[in-house]
């Protein structure tokens, strides 16, 4: 915090700067703005030749979002809930048992299991995904919840666990000590005293978590039927070609359900991040 | 009181030197199994599928194995013999390379520039710049390529207006997908769209640790911006500038629900295909299981040989700490 007001002096260029960092700001802007805009018109105004800039006046309406939230919406959302909210539960769990593993106690083969975490963040899923195919469909878990959720677990599990460690570490275990001489049992101290200051930790790894499952298209695309379609393969699928005459306005009011929540949330964690890291940082 | 005083001495038949009990606690099986779920989820959802691919990719393994038709034989080399001298195979290399190194390097040299402007504009101006980098980032895979192929449609989109606004008369209904080379215009811009606010924001938090002491101090000893920027900015930056280069590298390698995805929207696969979306083709549709299992370790090696210089620099401070 000592770098409060130090450069409030003008330089000449800085407006200048100032309106490419708007025109900039704009150009990465657009395309969300014109998402939403879209949503709004009706399709035969958006098949004119001169593009309807507003989201309110002249011919708008929300009918899209009553066109696009029919019956496969809400079973794209239930299977997409479903599998998430399973592989992020069970991801922290599993996580966190091993980040305190890991972090707290000497254990042998510690940095074996580092070097695997860290060697498996970077294998890409599309080099997988050929054999994880046909183990789910050699033990009959092709396209069914189970299998999936089994994928994403797998797939969270090594960021978790590499997140949740830096968090754990980051109590000092002396906190734990002081209570242990104090009366407390090393599971009591643990609840009572670190788990608290863990929560932070927890909440920005299940969010993290959340939105990695949420929005992931490769592993559902290959492992679901598409008569079984996530909530990315459900959008995916209003836009394929051969769907001749696209509705444009409930495309962009389905894409606009999709992206609003996960804003929203991601907008929750940078927040929650920096915060934590702020507050760390003036706790030394 | 007696009782309390021979507790504190070594019990009976134990040697002097026993450990203390706290260390003695910490050699209990107990950590052990915390790390179970973890670890058997691991090897289950991955580990399993790893072994299973690397064995496939030296097999013969197609259809009639995989109904049982046929046993799967091993092959040796065969596989990768068969992928390394068919042409279409080193296209898709190629065109991966190609299209990954252009990707990532347009992206870092935006982020970077926006990260730079984030710290010499006013409060108001970055406090814009940030929110409106930060709804781009959000914004979820799909929802993006919906919009973006919305913003490229051929009749409707935004995009083919302006152009023709602006004078280039003959993009009037220009279909951008058909076109290879446009179409991977597209897919370039959609993924150093997507990938500029998380660059930017990364190297914009690695900015605030540059001392602005040091730049002033060199900004009066006649240092030039460029003389500053090389020798103190990129000095203090090179960690995260080097985290974050090497993940887009890896990133911008796998986009495969990128391409898949406007593949479907209009363009030519074949002529489109990079390493995801070929073994998709490859393995998924054709079911030639051993021969797209030995794309995939050419694509996870490639891989591994990007990152393997990272991983080792990163173990040296783990060992360090």
């Amino acid at each position: 915090m000592t770098t409060t007001t130090t450069r409030t002096r003008r330089r000449p260029g800085r407006t200048l700067l100032s309106t490419l960092a708007i025109v900039i700001a704009a150009v990465w802007a657009f395309p969300v703005y014109w998402m939403v805009n879209s949503s709004f018109q009706t399709l035969g105004r958006l098949r004119s030749p001169e593009p309807a800039w507003l989201p309110f006046g002249g011919d708008t309406s929300p009918d899209a979002y009553g066109r696009v939230a029919d019956a496969s919406f809400w079973d794209a959302m239930q299977l997409s809930l479903t599998v998430t909210l399973l592989a992020v539960g069970a991801g922290l769990v599993f996580a966190f048992l091993a980040a305190l593993a890991i972090s707290r106690f000497r254990i042998r083969g510690k940095t074996a299991f580092i070097v695997v975490i860290l060697i498996v963040q970077m294998i890409p899923a599309e080099a997988l995904f050929i054999s994880q195919y046909k183990m789910l469909s050699g033990w009959g878990l092709f396209n069914t919840v189970a299998g999936l959720t089994l994928l994403y677990l797998a797939m969270i599990l090594p960021f978790t666990i590499w997140m949740l460690r830096g968090f754990v570490a980051g109590v000092p275990a002396e906190l734990e000590e002081a209570a242990m001489v104090d009366g407390c049992s090393r599971f009591r101290a643990f609840f009572t005293i670190t788990f608290p200051l863990l929560a932070p930790g927890l909440v920005a790894s299940g969010v993290y978590g959340f939105l990695q499952c949420w929005n992931e298209i490769t592993l559902a695309t290959v492992v679901m039927d598409p008569s079984n379609r996530t909530i990315p393969l459900w959008l995916q699928g209003m836009t394929t070609v051969s769907n001749q005459a696209i509705d444009w306005p409930a495309v962009m009011a389905g894409a606009t359900l999709v992206a609003i929540p996960v804003i929203g949330l991601f907008m929750f964690v940078q927040s929650k991040m920096t915060s934590g890291m702020v507050s760390g940082a003036v706790k030394g | 009181m007696a009782q309390a005083m021979t507790d504190t001495e070594a019990p009976p038949g134990v040697p002097a030197t026993a450990p203390p009990p706290v260390r003695n606690r910490r050699r209990r099986p107990a950590p052990y199994l915390l790390l179970v779920p973890a670890l058997a989820t691991l090897l289950l959802g991955l580990g399993y599928p790893l072994v299973r691919q690397v064995a496939m990719s030296f097999q013969e393994f197609g259809l009639a194995q995989q109904f049982g038709t046929a046993d799967p034989g091993w092959i040796g080399f065969d596989n990768y013999v068969e992928i390394l001298s068919d042409p279409t195979t080193w296209a898709v290399i190629a065109r991966s390379v190609v299209f990954c190194f252009a990707a990532a390097s347009l992206t870092l040299v935006i982020g970077m520039g926006v990260a730079l402007l984030m710290r010499s504009i006013s409060t108001v101006a970055r406090l814009i710049l940030q929110v409106s980098m930060l709804a781009a980032w959000a914004t979820p895979l799909i929802a993006s390529l919906t919009v973006w192929n919305w913003l490229f449609d051929t009749r409707y989109g935004v995009v083919n207006w302006l152009l023709v606004k602006i004078g280039f008369e003959g993009m009037e209904g220009y279909s951008w997908l058909a076109n290879p080379w446009t179409f991977f215009l597209v897919a370039g811009v959609i993924v150093v769209w997507m990938s500029v606010p998380f660059v930017a924001f990364s190297l914009y938090a690695a900015l605030t640790q540059v001392p602005e002491e040091t730049l002033e101090a060199a900004q009066l000893d006649g240092a030039s911006r460029t003389q500053r920027f090389r020798h103190i900015i990129v000095p203090t930056i090179r960690p995260v500038l080097s985290i974050v280069m090497l993940l887009q590298i890896v990133w911008d390698l796998r986009v495969f629900a990128q391409i898949k995805y406007l593949q479907g929207a209009g363009g030519t696969v074949s002529e489109t295909n990079l390493l995801g979306t070929y073994l998709y083709q490859l393995g998924i549709a054709q079911s030639e299981y051993g021969v797209a299992s030995a794309v995939a370790m050419v694509m996870l090696l490639l891989t591994l040989g990007l990152t393997f210089g990272y991983v080792r620099s990163l173990l040296r401070e783990e060992r360090a700490s």
